[in-house]
């Protein structure tokens, strides 16, 4: 196993109060493994992925009851041990290319600083290295590319760099927090196509947060559904697809305007808002905005086993398919 | 009268002109390449494309914000050159994609909605913060909104409050440039429900302007796909989908990626050699 994350919670100090923005979250991912993690704005995920390369802001903390890395506590590693993990075994793709990179410097400047902090590399190895990544991520002349500046090049350019930028080291995970979001459905297609070849080719370890549930049919191995903080529902992507439990699964995956729709009518859609997570909540998260929800939703509901790793936290999975009301 | 396209763009060209500075030149930019096209009555046009293809700039010369370099925009079969911004205003209306800086976070949700008709002089105050109640009604926000900011609201909420704004002059079209892209998946059905609603209730065309191909097949009537500053295909919604004739309507629909477990993602390089083809390639305007 490469990453295993046991209870993770994150707690954001506000001017409001404490923000409870992850709780009890687990999850592992092995090699050559890709795993999702999908929710809405705010639901945590985001802060999930920084918290595993210890790059929260300093208002929140983080606890859990195990975080290890390749069976190394990364609880317990010093600020040293961490910066000689990132970049290196453990690496990030930022969903914007512009903000990622810096610049002042050129992209083979930036590509080079990488390898050569955590290498012992002469410049003309690291070079290599980077002409090779640049060629592997689709950049033609990659030579010349190197003293490019980040401005000089298109978004989909400057994806296709922090690719490479993160493949450096060879790391054995990466993290990819939306890394095509920015950017347009075909230059999308084409890059995520790349990322997944490059990943089974080195067998690395994926994480990737979206809220896109189409790719995420695609790609995962395994999907964690977040709601406001918590994890609604974890099973293997074929069982999360053909047998989605949690209310909140289903209906998202039923709000998607997709063909199977009636066209020009309206889209079964889910009422209301996410919740905030500064009230703590005792209960169902998605309490206020399911069809299902009743007195008992009140309590404290636990990931209930399903069968086959499929975990979902609802005590009403067994009841039937939920007739999704049509809201404007 | 009733059979004029409210729109109508007859080969409309916009070149951005070069700028000589300190840094240099640059060369002038044809962002609009001879485009037609005609929005009538019950019609929902889509406008799909990538970015630098030309959408922005197509809508903001419909909005009367650019003057085209060459052609005509007729607005009710009158040319839009010789109208007056309240004039274009009063046909036209315009929805942001990002309701978090469209709206001014100083002023209530009461008086952003009332503006427009301030800015036309029409009736008093209370009479105009009747009808901001009545609309906001209209586009499902509780009456307690009327006096919150924008930063007490949800991004849904917010998208809600823009279309209110647009649609309190009651224009025929509403121009709605990527509605829900920055809103969460769960709120997106709510206000594309709520559009269509609309559209029966005032009677209402939309153009909609969008990236997510799902949210364009299930919403519009006609599709118009732009590359490289020109529409390379217009159709019915129904065709353009079930069967794409131009290499990057093509192009587009195999790299929309829809939930299908297991599809994988599809192998689309698209290298020089390939886009040169697509640009060379004759378009399909079906009328």
């Amino acid at each position: 196993m490469l990453i295993n994350v046991e209870n993770l919670n994150i707690d954001i100090a506000t001017a409001n109060g404490t923000l409870a923005a992850v709780q009890d979250v687990s999850f592992c991912v092995s090699k050559g493994e890709t795993l999702c993690i999908v929710g809405e704005s705010g639901c945590g995920k985001s802060i999930t992925a920084l918290s595993l390369l210890g790059l929260l802001p300093k208002v929140a903390t983080r606890t859990a009851r195990a975080m290890t890395f390749d069976g190394v506590d990364m609880q317990m590693m010093s600020k040293a041990e961490l910066r000689a993990l990132r970049g290196n075994r453990l690496s990030m793709i930022f969903q914007e290319p512009m903000t990622a990179l810096n610049p002042l410097h050129t992209i083979g400047r930036q590509l080079l600083d990488v390898y050569r902090a955590h290498r012992k590399a002469s410049r003309k190895e690291a070079k290599e290295r980077a002409i090779y990544l640049l060629e592997q991520v689709g950049i033609t002349n990659a030579v010349q590319r190197l003293n490019n500046y980040p401005h000089e090049l298109s978004g989909g350019m400057r994806q296709r760099v922090v690719i490479a930028m993160a493949l450096m080291c060879e790391p054995e995970l990466i993290v990819a927090d939306e890394p095509t979001t920015a950017l347009d459905v075909s230059i999308q297609a084409e890059l995520l196509r790349l990322l997944i070849d490059l990943q089974k080719s080195f067998g690395m370890g994926m994480i990737m947060i979206t809220h896109d549930l189409g790719l995420v049919s695609r790609i995962a191995d395994r999907v964690i559904v977040m709601y406001a903080g918590q994890v609604v529902e974890t099973a293997p992507a074929e069982k999360l697809f053909t047998n989605p439990s949690h209310p909140y699964t289903r209906a998202l995956l039923g709000s998607v305007p997709d063909p199977s729709h009636p066209r020009m009518k309206p889209l079964p859609s889910i009422p209301g808002t996410v919740p905030s997570l500064l009230n703590r909540m005792e209960g169902c998260h998605f309490l206020d905005r399911c069809p299902l929800a009743s007195d008992a939703c009140r309590k404290p509901i636990q990931l209930q086993q399903i069968g086959g790793n499929h975990e979902a936290r609802c005590i009403k999975v067994g009841e039937g398919k939920i007739r999704l009301k049509v809201v404007a | 009268m009733t059979d004029k396209p409210v729109l109508e763009l007859s080969n409309v060209s916009h070149e951005y002109r070069g700028r000589r500075g300190i840094f240099g030149q640059s060369a002038p930019m044809l962002a609009v390449d001879k485009v037609s096209l005609r929005v009538e009555r019950g019609d929902i046009l889509g406008i799909v494309g990538e970015s630098g293809s030309g959408k922005s700039t197509l809508a903001k010369i419909m909005l009367g914000l650019l003057t085209p370099t060459e052609g005509e925009v007729l607005l009710d079969g009158r040319p839009a050159g010789s109208m007056t911004r309240r004039q274009i205003a009063e046909r036209i209306g315009f929805i942001f994609q990002d309701p978090y800086s469209s709206l001014n976070p100083r002023q209530t949700v009461g008086k952003i909605v009332a503006y427009p008709l301030y800015l036309r002089g029409e009736g008093t105050s209370a009479q105009r913060q009747e009808r901001a109640r009545k609309i906001l009604d209209i586009v499902g926000l509780p009456l307690r909104f009327f006096e919150a900011y924008p930063n007490q609201m949800s991004g849904g909420q917010r998208q809600r409050v823009a279309i209110a704004r647009a649609l309190i002059t009651r224009p025929k079209l509403l121009i709605c440039d990527e509605p829900t892209s920055a809103l969460d998946v769960s709120v997106q059905a709510q206000v594309l429900n709520l559009l269509l609603e609309l559209r029966e209730e005032f009677n209402l065309m939309y153009i909609m302007i969008s990236h997510n191909m799902g949210v364009i097949q299930h919403m519009t009537t006609r599709v118009a796909v732009m590359y490289l500053g020109r529409i390379v295909e217009m159709n019915t919604s129904k065709r353009i989908f079930e069967e794409p004739r131009h290499p990057y309507t093509q192009l587009l629909l195999n790299s929309t990626l829809t939930v299908a477990q297991g599809a994988g993602v599809p192998d689309l390089k698209v290298d020089t050699a390939k886009r040169e083809a697509m640009r060379e390639h004759p378009s399909f305007i079906a009328s």
